[in-house]
């Protein structure tokens, strides 16, 4: 038989066992088993590596250099076991009709349509008060499944824990001091009481600067709120809500690693790069009788991420 | 001592000439009936081809994820309860942390093979969403998803996602801090939905971030619910896959009503095996050598704290740099706020690419009008429009990837942020429109190039007595060879050809 007519796919129902078809087809079939013999082998001593070093508990990388190299040694060796020593083909299948015909489409119609849809359109008032029935425990069920997977947002997203004459404190719980800071410097603050709950950490977290005063512009309205140049901003990127993590001190800007949003903070934290549409919200604090910073009131504005319901 | 020889001969004739395996088969054939549909399936006909292995890297990935998955659970646990580290790792001794945090790093560090185990799933999972998407573009550029593989299109679009998201609630899990940074941004965007966002989530939280049921709920959708779905669709991926039958690339005897190939018992059996190994074994070397997600160096979750120039994993990427290069536009009007500088590049936009993805099919049939059973695939070049289109979606999505680091560009680069933001935004646009134009054109030159597709053959390169030597090029593979086949009609998607006067022009090959 030529080389060409054994390139001719033959089906395997009819293959005769002489068939070159059935012939590896590998040009030199010993060298090739030698060479997956060599592979198995590899693989042995590698598995038998792996329960050695699992023995001795050795580091990771030993484990999965035995585990891993074994599998990858068993894995080539019977991929050629399969590509050069088993029958070479190619054979072919034929690909049976799918489809019905339209007889048989129109006998599984019809059984449809007039044997069960004539029975339920016989009774149309049964028919009305089944669906109506599965309707109704249907959207009882949305209650359950939804409303109970958590409370109502209701005022939570507009309210912080921070109120008039909290005093702001690290993340140790030691209060802040006027003297405490130098020109330039950044210190993460909570409400007193809340540095280490979950709402406070994300919630609550407020950065207080001490700005240089040379350049600083006032907002209006909020003469007050940066007694002694201390400025407090909520750290909550208005992005996202990714904490404002980075202080750029010479150029003054706060820097929200996840995009890259970057707030003024010689001029009310209003964004002057990245993603953020918004300023970030300012604390109003004012210095006690004994030089603590506190809270002249809450924030006067939601913090964080926009959403719907905020104005 | 001949009796029992005896004895055993007869035993074997009674066997039948198949012996044991002859025995096994009568008495199962008997209870279940099975020679006839097994035979069937031992000569079920696999194509050969290169391509269409991608989806079994997947698949064995899977396998692996699952394998090692199990392993992770019998150490792991859900609880976000505070505890104290006394581990055996040092830096973080002494440190409060959530039990999750503080189970991951133990088991990473105090289970044999913890850490390995680790590794492997994470690496398993980034290279199961990854040999998805190639196994997707396989599909699309081949046209493997026209009639009648429509939904089997539906479906594996359905496991990309939701093997993007198992993978997001996995890297969750560890509730490391870098993680936690990736949950904020999550409920960020889900906040961002109008209407209903902050109720979204609140009821998946649990509350206001992070809320109390996070670890639980996230911990037994990754475990147990989505796996469960994932299972579910690729057993009906596969389903599909022998009822249908698999396609094939044009070639010597290959038809629409045929399949050519190797046989699934013992070839495609030994193969595939084998191939299970292979992609266990890369997944089981890359745990060993290449260190992914070390969270112990990140340390546990705090809402206040943050890390600098960490990326996602990469399907999460292109969404990460389509929130960084879009603009702060935010819309408040009628006392409501739309932060349209989130909803429209983390929700509209994933939702017009998979949306347009699910829509192909169909979109493509209504366009060409080529409404024909198809099971011989296109080779890309022979559908320049198609290919291009995909060509330009992968590219934009490729450009809002890169763009998902553009602080480390910048850094890396020292170009000034601006800049590097202001190129991703250009390229954005550009790429895409550049690619479509250049794809396009380069597939309609490759369809007019002699021995296009066909692979180079060796000079043979003979020593004559007298010393000559003269080099004759082999002749060409069987496979690459002109074959005729059944004329099939151009569908309208692509410009009949103007060397015939029929509008029908040969088969590919």
């Amino acid at each position: 038989m030529s080389e060409k007519t054994s390139r001719t796919p033959v089906s395997l129902q009819t293959v005769r066992e002489s068939d070159p078809h059935l012939q590896p087809a590998a040009k030199n079939p010993l060298v090739v088993e030698r060479v997956i013999a060599l592979n198995f082998i590899a693989a042995m001593l590698s598995f038998v590596g792996f329960l050695w070093a699992y023995i001795v508990n050795a580091q990771a990388w030993k484990l999965g250099a035995t585990f891993g190299g074994g599998l990858t040694f068993l894995g080539i060796g019977l991929i050629a076991w399969g590509k050069y020593l088993m029958p070479r083909g190619p054979f072919v299948e034929e690909r049976h009709v799918l489809t019905s015909t339209q007889a048989e489409r129109d006998a599984m119609a019809d059984a449809i349509v007039k044997r069960g849809g004539g029975v339920i359109q016989r009774r149309k008032f049964l028919g009305g008060l089944l669906g109506g029935s599965m309707a109704i425990v249907g959207a009882a069920s949305i209650w359950p499944l939804l409303r109970s997977l958590g409370p109502l947002p209701k005022g939570t997203l507009f309210h912080t824990d921070w109120r008039k004459g909290t005093y702001a404190v690290d993340q140790s719980g030691r209060r802040i001091h006027k003297n405490d800071l130098a020109v330039g410097s950044i210190v993460t603050v909570f409400p007193e009481g809340k540095q280490n709950t979950d709402n406070g950490q994300a919630v609550d977290q407020t950065v207080i600067i001490r700005i240089s005063n040379e350049n600083y512009t006032t907002q209006k309205g909020r003469e007050t709120w940066g007694p002694h140049g201390y400025v407090a901003y909520s750290k909550l990127c208005t992005h996202l809500g990714c904490p404002v993590g980075l202080y750029e001190q010479q150029l003054q800007l706060l820097v929200c690693p996840c995009h890259q949003s970057m707030f003024d903070v010689t001029n009310g934290a209003i964004p002057n790069f990245g993603p953020a549409p918004r300023a970030l919200p300012q604390l109003p604090l004012y210095i006690d009788h004994n030089g603590y910073l506190r809270a002249q009131s809450d924030f006067h504005e939601p913090v964080g991420p926009g959403f719907w319901e905020r104005s | 001592m001949s009796d029992a020889v005896a004895t055993k001969r007869s035993k074997r004739e009674a066997m039948g000439p198949y012996g044991r395996v002859g025995n096994v088969i009568n008495e199962l054939d008997e209870r279940l009936g099975i020679a006839k549909g097994g035979r069937t399936f031992l000569d079920k006909i696999f194509p050969d081809h290169w391509s269409f292995m991608l989806g079994e890297i997947a698949l064995y990935s899977f396998v692996v994820l699952l394998a090692t998955g199990v392993f992770l659970t019998f150490f792991y646990i859900p609880s976000s309860a505070i505890v104290t580290y006394h581990g055996s790792y040092l830096p973080l001794q002494g440190q409060h942390m959530t039990q999750a945090y503080a189970s991951s790093v133990d088991l990473s560090f105090s289970v044999r093979a913890g850490l390995l185990m680790r590794q492997m799933h994470h690496w398993a999972c980034d290279i199961f969403v990854g040999a998805i998407v190639v196994h997707m573009a396989r599909v699309f550029f081949t046209g493997a998803f026209r009639k009648p593989r429509e939904a089997n299109w539906t479906v594996g679009l359905t496991l990309l996602i939701l093997a993007i998201g198992n993978g997001f609630l996995g890297y969750s899990l560890p509730d490391d801090l870098v993680s936690g940074t990736g949950l904020r941004i999550a409920y960020s965007i889900m906040e961002s939905i109008p209407l209903v966002g902050t109720y979204l989530g609140f009821f998946v939280f649990g509350g206001n971030f992070p809320g109390t049921s996070l670890i639980p709920r996230f911990f037994i959708l990754h475990v147990l619910i989505i796996p469960l779905i994932i299972l579910g669709l690729v057993g009906a991926h596969l389903f599909l896959l022998v009822r249908q039958k698999h396609t094939q690339f044009p070639g010597p005897g290959r038809t629409e009503n045929n399949v050519v190939g190797s046989p699934m018992f013992p070839v495609f059996m030994a193969k595939t095996t084998g191939f299970l190994f292979l992609v266990a074994g890369v997944i089981g070397l890359l745990g060993a050598f290449a260190q992914i997600n070390p969270i112990w160096q990140f340390g546990p979750y705090d809402a206040a704290k943050i890390s600098y120039a960490v990326q996602p994993d990469w399907y999460m990427g292109f969404l990460d740099g389509a929130l960084r290069i879009w603009p702060s536009w935010s819309f408040h009007s009628f006392g409501h706020t739309i932060p349209l500088e989130v909803t429209i590049p983390a929700v509209v936009l994933p939702g017009i690419i998979f949306n347009l993805a699910f829509a192909w099919p169909a979109l493509e049939r209504k366009l060409t009008g080529d409404n024909a059973m198809h099971h011989l695939l296109d080779r890309p070049s022979f559908r320049p429009k198609r290919t291009a289109a995909g060509a330009a979606v992968l590219s934009f999505l490729m450009i809002l990837f890169i763009a998902s680091s553009t602080d480390v560009i910048a850094n890396f680069m020292h170009l000034s942020l601006n800049s590097v933001l202001w190129a991703m935004r250009v390229l954005t646009f550009l790429v895409p429109l550049i690619t479509y134009p250049v794809a396009y054109y380069l597939a309609k030159e490759m369809q007019h190039a002699p021995g296009s597709g066909k692979r180079k053959t060796a000079n043979v390169v003979t020593r004559s007595a007298t010393g000559e030597y003269i080099a004759v090029p082999a002749p060409a593979y069987d496979e690459d060879m002109h074959h005729e086949l059944e004329a099939t009609a151009v569908p309208t998607f692509i410009e009949p050809d103007p060397s015939s006067d029929t509008g029908v022009r040969k088969a590919p090959r």
